[in-house]
């Protein structure tokens, strides 16, 4: 088993001249919790698809689990797209049955045990279902599979406060512990007490890739406040802060 | 329990010290069996390394001690469990004195202030 269950030297893409990621080295280890803190913009979704392998870098390499991206890849990362991309006449169950057909290390009871704890009924169809709601169930059938690595683009950006801490507490308890769980996020005051380390993106390269304690410890702040600082200089493209 | 963050301390070090304090006041008596850092670790809505890092810290201040079959248990060593909550009350002491000096009162009319309070 190596070391390291992603490493990554000068990876970068471009969207026609547009660099969404430049020169990305990334090296990140095991039963990690980290985030992928930056603005609208940043390259966060954009390293999460390479990662994923729905994208391909435009140069540099890449290496999971210390094979490049491919079918070995997939099988141990479970993927929380940043947007539904299911049938809206499909139940939950319905998904269920399918990500069990997908994956081998998919626990269906388990599933359906945090749809419940979730406050979701699993037989409801999709369509019936609200936004927030919707985000619950896509966020059982990605933390039900005892993956190595889980990438969640933007879990909580769609849910109300408090079920923004439910949904943290369901990624605690649930997820492999030898795993890595990769976070994307800007709302780090949310996330930051789960986090063991946080990574700053912008435009499209790292700034900063260490441990929260240590941050807080060197700069006697918190990961939030440090973000608003080394995010201020500019306006914030696309306004959500 | 109810747990508190401040922004400019590690978070270890902040639950580290709620805990110890909830050995102090006997929430979790002396020879008692503390909580699986799992579980402390979703009830406080922490990361589980970040918990078993505060666990440890307890474990390095005496108060807590790991055993092979039963978890981590509260020390049974009364003088230790003692000598922290003197510690403590120490700080608060402290603090207290240190605020009434930013009021203007010196130490001996802080005092004579906290025995008329009654």
């Amino acid at each position: 088993m190596n070391d390291m269950l992603i490493e990554s030297w000068g990876l970068t893409k471009s969207y026609g001249r547009k660099i969404a990621l430049d020169g990305v080295d990334l090296s990140i280890g095991r039963g990690k919790i980290i985030g992928l803190l930056g603005p609208n913009g940043s390259g966060k979704t954009t390293l999460i698809k390479i990662l994923c392998g729905l994208l391909q870098p435009t140069s540099g390499t890449l290496a999971i689990n210390g094979q490049s991206v491919g079918p070995e890849t997939k099988a141990i990362i479970s993927y929380l797209p940043d947007r539904m991309y299911f049938a809206n006449w499909m139940r939950a169950v319905d998904l269920f049955d399918l990500f069990r057909d997908f994956y081998k290390d998919f626990d269906y009871e388990k599933a359906v045990a945090m749809c419940h704890s979730l406050g979701v009924e699993p037989r409801n169809r999709l369509k019936t279902m609200s936004k927030g709601t919707k985000e619950k169930v896509q966020l059982a059938l990605v933390m039900a599979r005892k993956a190595q690595l889980y990438l969640l683009d933007e879990p909580i950006a769609g849910v109300d406060p408090a079920a923004r801490d439910f949904i943290l507490r369901t990624i605690l308890t649930n997820y492999n512990e030898e795993g890595t769980v990769l976070i994307s996020t800007h709302l780090i005051a949310d996330i930051e007490k789960v986090l063991d380390e946080a990574i700053f993106l912008k435009e499209g390269k790292i700034m900063l890739h260490e441990t929260v304690d240590n941050i807080r410890e060197q700069e006697g702040k918190s990961v939030d406040t440090l973000f608003r600082e080394i995010f201020r200089a500019q306006p914030m493209e696309g306004g959500e802060f | 329990m109810e747990w508190k963050f401040t922004e400019d301390r590690p978070i270890w070090q902040q639950l580290s010290q709620q805990i110890a304090r909830q050995i102090l006041i006997g929430v979790y008596p002396p020879g008692s069996k503390l909580p699986p850092v799992r579980e402390l670790a979703a009830q406080a809505g922490v990361n589980p390394n970040t918990m078993q890092r505060a666990l440890a810290q307890l474990e390095q201040a005496g108060l807590a001690e790991s055993n092979r079959t039963a978890g981590r248990l509260v020390t049974q060593d009364r003088g230790v469990i003692e000598a922290a909550r003197r510690a403590e009350a120490q700080g608060i002491i402290r603090r207290y004195l240190e605020s009434m000096n930013e009021l203007g009162y010196s130490p001996e009319e802080a005092v004579a202030l906290l025995k008329e309070e009654k």
